[in-house]
């Protein structure tokens, strides 16, 4: 068999309807684990830690919940009614439930309607972008006029582990719609995967595991790099066409790093690199340092957005943020206040909510 | 110099990989990969006859059993003579040493010795478990111990006894690196400053982490031949194996009745020196174990370039330096090369050998006539010590 050469046309996701980012939303729990405290409790060396604090979600959140915050500030700043939707998924590494869908939980909580289409994505880290991408064929097909991808985790790091250190809580939901009403049109989308088996948690597994240094050279740089650079090169683009870019942020060296390799100044991560005060989010980490950058973001401004999700892929879209953005960024809480609602945990509070206690 | 009747034993070709973190490569790849260059390093030599594997645990950190037949096939080789060496992180050399034996006695005249080993596909701690099958099962690993732990243990007592300065355990590490840098095959190909040093986080106290070498896949191998046996062209790409000596020591570190001295270590010197008629003076360079610095200490001391407890002064007065009196670890030993475990002696040899025939480029050391290369298993377990000489 040969492959029809009529069905490659090129290596870009682009939509036949232009579409965009009618409204975008982030939740952010207010606890906080320092890094320096789990050294303390694990006898890690504090010099080097992977980032200063996490965020931790409390006693009565989880990814439902936080999922229902994000998706009524993104609702806010779409100014569309929920019944507007016409799908409604939800990313993620720690849905509540082996069976039974977040997506709808969140869709009934939300007021969306019955008529859609719901369900939970799981792609590791890109669990988010994964349905961003498919929210991107859906509206660009013309199949719906408004869909619903949110990217939302309270991750799991097995106590006395190096992902302890990052494993946190939050992320973020992104409305998209015609490129017309958008605040920022998306346009390209890019996928790039492999089998690469960097970090995974099998069935019934309370904690990931993960193949270490493995997880770096072969695993992240590999497919962010070639996710980046792919998007960039098929639509002509170098880093300095970018006012932004956001990388997947298990930690802070590693976006840092692939950044510079990419052409990207510091300067030009800043604003997404959430990593070193919120930890890593899993598969909201990408989406929760995009919504950093819309919330500051100027009409006619261009965003690299790249995901990592282990098992291993890595998303790209390219954003050129558009006019509306001005009126909506007010309109619900920006990404920063979220940051800056912070509330300091010790490491037996932390356990305590995260329900690493036994009790019965 | 004394030279009895039976035939004399050269390397004619060495090929050594990058030590590395391989993990697009399968175990038997880096092994073909490794004999193909040392073949490429002596083209007109004859199919070799045998191939002797040295390897620590490629059956259980590769469930591969059975090396040698399964490499002398990749390796276009079929029908050979062939068998695996273990003697844990000696094997490469002990390898070499069951190669001499064979030539030397005259049964056969040509050889492949490889090292290979490839187990960075393994959690670091499920590899610390693997690795601690060096030592003594019963009384040692099950209760925890691995060989960084047991050194660890005999470097606090090395401090206790000898206070040496913390400046110049870590000068070991710096020598190291600062060869290495010039080595295109290392691991770790950065120098090391003391003030990065000094920074470091213990690791297993009271080591640092630039203290101990890194763990690491890697392949290198030796062609070896019968002198008679070598074709004209290649002679002077070749070296003698003047003495090689293979010692043990009481496995378990509580038997032994003085622990901070490396008896194998000591005894291998002495009997590898006695079979090619010199003494330590007629040495140019010592291509030392450097697992641990630990292991460097007593190394240093066993062999009698230092007096008991006072060889970290040699890391301090530059003796140890490339240019200085007795060079060590000249293209980055284990710390910076990186440490391939089972594969490491052939490395140590195929190293001294690129320096005795002047092709060890940015590592170059000057004048080297004769090396002093020592292979140690486990916590000084097992030393081999060979020493190579030029033929001119």
């Amino acid at each position: 068999m040969t492959v029809n050469p009529e069905s490659r046309p090129g290596l870009l996701l682009q939509p036949k309807v232009k579409t965009g980012i009618i409204g975008y939303g982030a939740y952010i729990p207010r606890y906080r684990l320092p890094a320096k405290e789990v050294a303390r409790i694990w006898g890690g060396n504090e010099d080097g830690l992977p980032v200063t604090e996490k965020a931790v979600a409390g006693l009565d959140e989880d990814v439902i919940t936080m999922s229902i915050e994000a998706a009524r500030n993104a609702l806010a700043r779409a100014g569309i009614h929920p019944e507007e939707l016409r799908a409604v998924w939800v990313g993620s590494e720690s849905h509540p439930y082996a069976v039974k869908p977040s997506g709808t939980v969140v869709a009934e909580a939300i007021g969306a309607s019955h008529n859609i289409s719901s369900g939970d994505w799981e792609f590791a880290c890109k669990a988010g972008t994964e349905a961003l991408v498919a929210a991107l064929g859906m509206v660009g097909s013309g199949m719906g006029r408004y869909a619903m991808a949110i990217g939302m985790d309270t991750a799991q790091g097995k106590p006395g582990d190096a992902l302890e250190y990052t494993a946190a809580s939050g992320g973020a939901c992104y409305i998209l719609g015609p490129a017309a009403e958008s605040l920022a049109e998306i346009e390209a989308a890019y996928s790039f995967v492999s089998d690469t088996p960097d970090f995974w948690r099998r069935a019934h597994a309370i904690y990931p595991e993960h193949g270490q240094r493995f997880t770096g050279e072969p695993a992240y740089f590999e497919h962010v790099g070639s996710s980046a650079s792919t998007i960039m090169s098929e639509m002509g683009l170098q880093a300095s066409d970018f006012d932004y870019a956001v990388f997947h942020q298990p930690n802070k060296k590693f976006p840092q790093r692939i950044a510079k390799e990419l052409g990207f100044s510091p300067e030009q991560i800043e604003t997404g690199l959430l990593s070193p005060r919120i930890g890593n989010t899993y598969a909201g980490a990408a989406l929760v340092g995009l919504s950093a950058i819309l919330d500051v973001a100027k009409p006619g401004q261009r965003i690299l957005m790249t995901s990592y999700g282990s098992g291993a892929g890595s998303d790209s879209f390219i954003l050129k943020v558009r006019k509306p953005i001005t009126e909506r960024q007010n309109k619900a809480p920006g990404t920063e206040a979220y940051i800056a609602r912070r509330l300091e945990i010790d490491y037996a509070t932390y356990l305590r909510y995260r329900s690493e206690i036994k009790v019965k | 110099m004394p030279r009895s009747s039976k035939p004399q034993v050269l390397i004619a070709g060495v090929g050594m990989l990058p030590v590395g973190e391989h993990w697009q490569q399968s175990l038997r790849g880096l092994a073909v990969q490794a004999i193909r260059l040392a073949q490429a390093d002596a083209p007109a030599m004859p199919r070799p006859q045998a191939i002797f594997v040295g390897n620590m645990l490629a059956s259980s950190a590769s469930h591969q059993a059975n090396l040698a037949a399964l490499v002398a096939e990749y390796a276009n080789l079929v029908g050979i003579e062939g068998v695996t060496v273990e003697a844990a992180e000696a094997s490469g050399a002990a390898a070499l040493r069951q190669a001499f034996i064979a030539i030397r006695s005259g049964l056969i005249e040509t050889a492949l010795v490889l090292g290979v080993e490839k187990v960075t596909d393994h959690p670091a701690e499920d590899l610390d478990a693997l690795i601690a099958r060096s030592l003594d099962s019963d009384y040692e690993s099950a209760i925890g111990l691995t060989p960084h732990s047991q050194a660890a243990l005999l470097m606090q007592r090395y401090i206790a006894e000898y206070a040496p300065s913390s400046e110049a355990l870590g000068a070991f590490a710096r020598i190291s690196r600062s060869n290495g840098a010039g080595n295109p095959l290392a691991f770790r190909p950065q120098p090391l400053s003391a003030e990065a040093y000094a920074k470091a986080p213990l690791q297993v106290p009271p080591f640092k982490t630039w203290d101990l070498a890194p763990v690491a896949d890697g392949a290198a191998a030796l062609l070896l031949t019968r002198d008679d046996k070598l074709p004209k062209p290649l002679r002077q790409n070749a070296l003698r194996v003047a003495g090689v000596a293979l010692v043990t020591e009481r496995l378990a570190l509580h038997d032994r009745p003085d622990p901070l001295f490396f008896e194998a270590a000591a005894v291998s010197v002495q009997e590898a020196c006695r079979q090619a008629g010199i003494g330590l003076a007629d040495l140019d360079f010592f291509e030392y174990t450097d697992a641990t610095v630990l292991h460097a200490l007593l190394s240093l001391e066993a062999a009698g370039f230092a007096p008991r407890g006072q060889a970290w002064r040699l890391a301090q007065d530059g003796s140890l330096d490339r240019y200085g009196s007795l060079p060590v670890a000249t293209m980055g030993g284990s710390n910076a090369r990186g440490f391939p475990l089972g594969a490491a002696g052939v490395y140590q040899l195929a190293e001294a050998a690129l320096q005795l025939l002047g092709k060890a480029g940015a590592c170059q050391i000057d004048h080297a006539q004769r090396a002093l290369v020592q292979s140690l298993g486990g916590t000084g377990t097992t030393a081999v010590t060979t020493i190579l000489e030029r033929l001119a």
